[in-house]
């Protein structure tokens, strides 16, 4: 199959086959970060434009790095938080890009549906790097990618993600990823942050972790918000790792090679004990690697899709 | 100068009249209901409108309306906003007080009557504030904006969170036997949703609205009415929990009254689709359980009118990111083929659903509109239940074009609008 | 479609012996020798010529496999880009004799991409073309060290190179088009 997207906006409208394309190629391009010379040319003269209205330095930097690698030239377009309400429209902001020669607009922005608009609007090829509580596409897409090289497969694997499921974005479409691509998925957190309707998505939900992880084989930690406690979501950050945080012990319910991931940076001692933390630090690793290998791939496919690139 | 509607399918649900039939429309006035027409085709001083085929009806009132004027003119004005009633059958609008200034006292009040007077071509009826600046604290001039036009006093918009200002607005107005309006929304459990709670909201990543937050405020608004003996009148009714409130108010006799848009009869929050601006508003639309208790409602007289709850916006305002996009949509140029599928669907007669949509709301804030007995102010809408249309935004007599049924195919148009016996509108 | 016969499967396996031969005697024996196969049917003809070399020499050269497809030069003008596949280059070409395989020689521009693609891998003392077919038509100034057949083509047909390992059989045909 060849890939007719000229957008990736999220996981939940790819089909099972898009997103086996994407890390099939992202295997392709891993080998090229193994190289001496990590470059080649395929996307040369393209202009990306990483239009970031969060600070997010970790997810802005390995998206440029694999635009690097693949020859684009790279515009950072970091803009506060506080810009999304005040001054220049996205729209208007977006057009100046693109009239400055962005064929490939990345944008990070806190509010859902954002890069929708401009995948409506304009004429260059749009990837969504997280929008507000909605999608995360490249997280779930290197999750899945880092999953399917440990464990081989991810069809059938049990997978438990933990945490404030109602403002994650990485939850999301990891949700709509796993489930398309055949695993079994859990999610677990406190009732007022599983949204109920979330079932629809073919997940189990529990507000159990002891119950939710029996038998895992992976189990995605997400990172929980201080600023949830102040709306009332749980009474104390205490509380929470108490009963939702990952030990040892609880551990001990999932099967024996169970895979601890977690999109970083982590809350030590709050989603994860620190001898956790540190046992899963070479599956963050690999995370982060893996990371650059999907993005270079979800370039290529954009690219290769969009004409007016 | 007199006009003469010949042929057409007359219908009143105010005088209980569906015939075919002729009006003659002389001083502004219905004058008469002639037998024969000869006569008057051939004097020259009358002019002859052949309905025939066609439905003649009281001009459409519309209870809920946002004429935007003073204060967001790059939204709607006065003008246009008439413009688009005319065009959509209407001959008279009553219009929300979140103006800026906010209508809370008189001289907005009179502001609002001298521009609808020499600019508008439809009686316009304002709607005072319930509290000053619509901030929900002390209580706004309504004894004068009362004398100065108002004909009920309302929020909209920014709800009277605070129950003890509600009781005592719930008092007050009856010295002038004017209904409070209320939009119900819990503000607080609404928080920063933008769209219904529900499955589409979830998927979307979206702030969700819950139903509760209506139901809540609803199950409030109708107590309070109860404890003071006031008129409420709900507004956009969008949950079953409301038609169960309300239904069950009215059967213990609680003086109430409630509306329903057309977007809520119509849609659900699958309209939101990819985050489509012009299917944000609130109350917003709502899941398919709801929608059909409200199409209960309307059968059973729950919900008594129709209202648009026209709430125009720039398309530069909607042209954002869904979260910043503000809430409303334009209503009054579709309303007619929107509820005529009502009468297609089977939910209510064409005769009810003009009662919905005249002599109801009318009655609800005494207007003493939307009638044709004879010696009334002659308004009137003459129509054609059956030919297609294709909406189209552009072609909006309304500044704005924030409407989720560009492009829809839809049955009814309106042919000619007449108020105190001009025709201010022809198709 | 009329179809004519250029090689039979005698003829491909006598030439991979002949070219065998000729690399050999031009590198002087296969030591340092590094053979490169450009995906998907340089793969497996270069996997011929190191079975020989092997057989010859009793010394297996190192092997690798090359995917141009992020050096091509079309990718702006094409409308559907193909695939990406893994390059496997698991040795040092530094001070390398590379032997870089391809089916068919044409324009001349995937040889381009893959001297771009194995420069970016390091420097070789030299890298040596091995072609099965080369039917001319040059875009570039490009030419083959070893050629299986020389053959003049029009430019309206299609050249095309059977192997057991992709296609079932061994031959090579010219179709018309």
């Amino acid at each position: 199959m060849t890939f007719q997207r000229k957008h990736i906006l999220g996981l939940e409208e790819l089909t099972a086959e898009e997103i086996t394309l994407v890390l099939d190629t992202a295997e392709s391009m891993k080998e090229v970060s193994e190289r001496d010379v990590k470059k080649v040319p395929a996307l040369r003269g393209v202009t990306v434009c990483n239009l970031f209205y969060e600070p997010s330095t970790r997810t802005r930097s390995s998206f440029e790095i694999a635009e690097k690698r693949l020859s684009a030239d790279v515009l950072n377009f970091t803009l506060s938080h506080s810009s999304v309400t005040k001054g220049e429209t996205l729209l208007d902001t977006a057009r100046n890009l693109e009239a400055m020669g962005a064929g490939v607009i990345v944008i990070r922005h806190p509010m859902s549906g954002a890069p929708w608009l401009l995948a409506k609007e304009l004429d260059s090829s749009i990837i969504n790097a997280g929008d507000g509580s909605h999608e995360h596409p490249s997280q779930a897409l290197l999750d899945l990618f880092t999953i399917r090289e440990i464990k081989g497969r991810i069809k059938g694997l049990k997978v438990v993600i933990v945490g404030d499921i109602l403002h994650s974005r990485v939850a999301r479409s990891n949700i709509w990823g796993l489930v398309k691509l055949g695993a079994e998925v859990r999610v677990v957190g406190p009732p007022t942050l599983i949204p109920k309707y979330i079932e629809n998505a073919k997940v189990r939900t529990f507000y159990n972790l002891d119950d939710a992880i029996e038998g895992a084989d992976v189990i995605i930690m997400l990172r929980i918000q201080m600023e949830r406690q102040e709306s009332a979501y749980f009474p104390s950050l205490r509380e929470y790792s108490r009963f939702y945080g990952l030990t040892r012990e609880k551990l001990k319910r999932a099967s024996e090679d169970v895979t601890v991931m977690h999109p970083g940076p982590i809350n030590r001692g709050i989603e994860l004990s620190s001898d956790i933390a540190d046992d899963a630090g070479s599956v963050i690793l690999a995370q982060v690697s893996n990371g650059i290998a999907v993005r270079m791939a979800m370039f290529y496919l954009v690219a290769s899709a969009g004409r007016n690139v | 100068m007199s006009i003469l509607i010949k042929g057409g399918r007359i219908i009143d649900p105010s005088q209980g009249i569906d015939e075919t039939g002729n009006i003659l429309i002389e001083d502004g006035v219905v004058k008469s209901y002639p037998k024969t027409t000869k006569k008057f085709e051939k004097d020259p001083d009358v002019t002859v409108i052949n309905a025939k085929g066609k439905v003649v009806s009281p001009g459409f009132v519309d209870i809920h309306v946002h004429l935007r004027e003073p204060g967001f003119e790059h939204k709607e004005t006065i003008r246009s906003g008439c413009e688009s009633a005319a065009a959509g059958g209407f001959t008279s609008i009553v219009c929300m007080p979140n103006t800026n200034p906010v209508n809370d006292n008189a001289s907005v009040t009179e502001y609002i009557l001298l521009k609808a007077r020499t600019e508008g071509i439809v009686n316009v009826f304002p709607i005072g504030a319930i509290t000053k600046g619509e901030m929900g604290e002390t209580l706004a001039q309504i004894g004068e904006m009362y004398e100065a036009g108002c004909v009920g006093v309302s929020d909209d918009g920014m709800p009277v969170m605070n129950a003890k200002v509600m009781r005592h607005a719930m008092e007050y107005v009856q010295a002038f036997d004017i209904p409070v309006i209320s939009h119900a929304e819990d503000k607080d459990l609404s928080g920063a949703g933008v769209m219904n709670e529900g499955v589409v909201s979830t998927e979307l990543g979206l702030a969700g609205i819950p139903c509760a937050s209506e139901d809540v405020m609803v199950s409030r608004d109708i107590t309070v009415a109860e404890l003071t003996g006031a008129r409420l009148h709900i507004c956009h009714v969008s949950t079953a929990g409301s038609v169960r409130l309300i239904r069950a108010a009215k059967k213990r006799g609680v003086k109430v009254t409630a509306e329903v848009t057309p977007h809520h009869f119509i849609l659900t929050d699958e309209a939101v689709g990819q985050y489509d601006t012009n299917a944000k508003m609130n109350p917003p639309l709502r899941g398919d359980k709801d929608r059909e208790a409200i199409l209960v409602g309307l059968k059973d007289g729950t919900l008594d009118a129709i209202a648009t709850d026209h709430a125009p916006h720039s398309e530069d305002e909607k042209k954002v990111e869904f979260d910043l996009a503000p809430f409303g949509i334009v209503g009054l140029e579709t309303a007619l083929p929107l509820s005529l599928k009502l009468v297609q669907d089977g939910v209510l007669t064409i005769n009810q659903m003009i009662s919905k949509l005249t002599d109801a709301p009318s009655g609800i804030l005494n207007l003493n509109k939307g009638t044709l007995k004879i010696g009334a102010a002659a308004d009137v809408a003459v129509w054609d239940p059956e030919k297609e249309i294709t909406v189209d935004r552009e072609r909006f007599h309304s500044k704005a074009k924030n409407s989720p049924f560009h492009g829809w195919k839809l049955h009814g148009s309106v042919l000619y609008t007449i108020v105190n016996g001009e025709v201010v509108y022809s198709a | 479609m009329a179809e004519n016969v250029l090689m039979d499967s005698e003829t491909i396996d006598r030439t991979i012996v002949r070219i065998t031969s000729e690399i050999l005697e031009k590198n002087k024996g296969a030591k340092e020798l590094v053979v490169i196969g450009i995906r998907t049917r340089g793969v497996h003809i270069a996997e011929r010529i190191v079975n020989r070399i092997e057989k010859l020499e009793g010394i297996r050269p190192p092997m690798g496999t090359l995917d141009i497809t992020l050096y091509r030069d079309d990718l702006r003008r094409k409308t559907e880009w193909p695939k990406v596949e893994r390059t496997e280059i698991p040795f040092s070409v530094e001070e390398k004799e590379v032997i870089l395989v391809d089916d068919v020689v044409y324009t001349g521009r995937t040889t381009r991409a893959a001297l771009e693609e194995i420069m970016d891998f390091g420097r070789p003392s030299s890298i040596q073309l091995a072609a099965m077919v080369d039917r001319g038509h040059r875009e570039l100034p490009i030419q083959p060290d070893y050629v299986g057949i020389k053959v003049n083509t029009l430019s309206s047909e299609e050249v095309r190179v059977h192997l057991k390992e992709t296609d079932g059989n061994d031959g090579v045909i010219v179709l018309q088009g």
